[in-house]
């Protein structure tokens, strides 16, 4: 069954002057159509202002389409009486640590999510040691957020969101602000989420390296889809990437111009190992 | 001659329990039109120091010449060694504040005591550099994408025509081709006006790309501070401190130890691409 799924899903973002006239409006989503599977790791590429960050609102209902219809688990998220449900199934977490991080002490921010949605006490510290545990933070858990490093706040916030036992968790470029200890860390802890605990990811990141182990891949530009595929199948196309804005990881950028060079290097080189097996074949 | 660092100490909270000790007996020469990269985790020291070299933070010892001249000295004018050394934060667009992108570049220039007019000239000059067409000049800079609002914050300080250009991880949150951009921009700078720049930066890649000289930094002390190649050959050093090499030199080393003989001192794609072309195809003829 498919966890998300967008169907012609458009969002206006419409500016008014000061009588409410119309001043502009702007297309952030165009008539998109996306599946997730439940359990897959999906990640979602496109430069600053591509949409991205706005389809993962809606996935967290956020901000309500303006055309077409979003499905979360089933349930339409434009329709009131779904957002509650919609926001337990789908968590979020965004880009800066420190924006998301509101309790003194590790545990009760980790606890707060929980709380507010009224599930009992004793059950609360059950969740509370589960979530900082699934992300390896557990023996942080007396201590205050803001003596933590980037990856470390970045985790409790993810735990956080694991405290309320959702299905899917959206992260909004949660690596953009990190030093590249930070953002492995972080990294690590989400692909264990996924692996471990059946959660179904949506990775949203600018970081090409980080997508190369994604089940699925999305790229956006201009609030459209324009790529669909396997990290292979999107990795392949150098050039297209390269027109909206994009990279390739630097493994599969070698590889091509290896390539474009008259060695044989088959296409799509995602990492080290395969590149190094690539070659090796060749100088035998 | 340029920036002297001589014995430079600084500590946070001296004296009370959270006493930290920030920087620790830095030596350094900054030479003029020099391009230097500076590396190191969060909390190793990087910010703090760039932070003395424009008179922004006190040394708690230790002096720092500039042109040869001590810039603690009473007589010293620290508002002229601002406008000659520019400083970019992170996340520079937050700073922005004007109704206008160019009236936000002339803040600047205007606080260096030039007229409105010679201002103007220096923002145009400035938003033309960074590639802002000029049909957004007069537009809120608050309607512009992350890339553009960077680099107009960037204009900014250019507009300033600082000597030393002093950036704080200017791609950070930006995607690739935002990141191309303001990387060919500072080189471009660098290139064409001898410009001497210092880029913090945590991308191994972008620095083994980019950058002339590294410096990394570790708990307060300079660790290494050589040319890319010689920096990292102790890859190994380094992933004990947070860091690593490029990509690119991990790939060498691990042909080297499957008996591909090729150098290891690779630290870009394009060299990596040279030297591969060299062995596979050499061995071949």
């Amino acid at each position: 069954m498919n966890i998300i799924k967008a169907r012609q899903l458009v969002h206006e973002y419409i500016r008014r002057d000061e009588e409410g006239n119309v001043e502009s409006i702007q297309t952030a989503l165009d008539h998109v159509d996306l599946d997730v599977k439940e359990g897959q790791f999906i990640a979602v590429l496109g430069h600053n202002g591509s949409g991205k960050s706005t389809f993962a609102k809606h996935v967290n209902a956020l901000l309500a389409p303006t055309e077409g219809t979003l499905w979360v688990d089933g349930k339409d998220v434009s329709k009131e009486e779904n957002i509650l449900d919609v926001r337990q199934t789908a968590g979020m977490v965004f880009q800066n640590p420190d924006n998301q991080i509101i309790a003194s002490v590790v545990e009760e921010d980790v606890g707060f999510g929980p709380e507010n949605i009224g599930v009992p006490t004793e059950d609360i510290w059950v969740r509370v040691a589960d979530s900082l545990k699934s992300v390896g933070m557990l023996k942080y858990r007396n201590h205050s957020p803001n003596k933590l490093s980037g990856g470390q706040k970045q985790r409790v916030a993810i735990a956080g969101v694991m405290a309320m036992e959702p299905k899917c968790i959206v992260l909004d470029e949660p690596t953009a602000m990190l030093d590249p200890n930070g953002r492995k860390e972080v990294l690590r802890a989400v692909k264990e989420l996924n692996q471990k605990k059946g959660i179904t990811i949506i990775l949203i990141t600018h970081y090409m390296e980080e997508v190369v182990d994604a089940d699925y891949v999305y790229v956006m530009d201009h609030g459209e889809v324009v790529m669909r595929g396997t990290p292979r199948e999107i990795f392949s196309q150098v050039g297209t990437l390269k027109e909206h804005h994009l990279d390739v990881p630097q493994m599969t950028l070698l590889a091509d111009l290896l390539r474009q060079s008259g060695l044989n290097i088959p296409l799509g080189v995602l990492t080290r190992e395969e590149l190094v097996d690539a070659v090796m074949k060749i100088a035998e | 001659m340029s920036i002297i660092v001589d014995k430079v100490n600084y500590v946070y909270s001296e004296g009370t329990a959270y006493e930290i000790k920030a920087l620790q007996d830095i030596n350094l020469e900054i030479k003029d039109g020099e391009f230097i990269g500076i590396i190191g985790h969060t909390g190793s020291g990087k910010s703090t120091l760039i932070q003395h070299l424009n008179g922004l933070i006190k040394a708690t010892s230790g002096a720092i010449y500039f042109h040869g001249q001590d810039i603690y000295d009473k007589d010293f004018d620290l508002r002229e060694l601002r406008n000659r050394v520019g400083l970019v934060f992170q996340y520079p667009e937050h700073q922005l504040f004007e109704t206008t992108i160019f009236d936000d570049v002339c803040f600047g220039p205007m606080n260096q005591g030039l007229t409105k007019e010679e201002a103007g000239l220096r923002a145009f000059e400035a938003l033309r550099s960074v590639g802002i067409p000029e049909e957004l000049f007069y537009q809120s800079p608050f309607d512009l994408s992350g890339g553009q609002k960077r680099r107009v914050a960037i204009a900014g300080v250019l507009a300033m025509k600082p000597e030393v250009l002093i950036l704080d991880e200017p791609t950070a949150g930006l995607d690739p081709g935002g990141r191309d951009e303001i990387l060919d921009l500072i080189t471009r700078m660098h290139r064409e006006r001898g410009m001497t720049v210092i880029l913090v930066s945590h991308s191994m890649e972008d620095v083994a790309k980019y950058v002339d000289r590294i410096i990394v930094m570790n708990q307060g002390r300079v660790m290494f501070d050589d040319v890319p190649k010689e920096v990292f050959k102790h890859y190994k050093e380094l992933e004990t401190i947070g860091l690593a090499a490029p990509q690119v030199t991990y790939l060498m080393h691990e042909l080297r130890e499957k008996g591909l003989p090729v150098s290891t001192d690779v630290t870009t794609v394009a060299e990596a691409r040279a030297e591969l072309l060299r062995v596979l195809l050499g061995e071949r003829r």
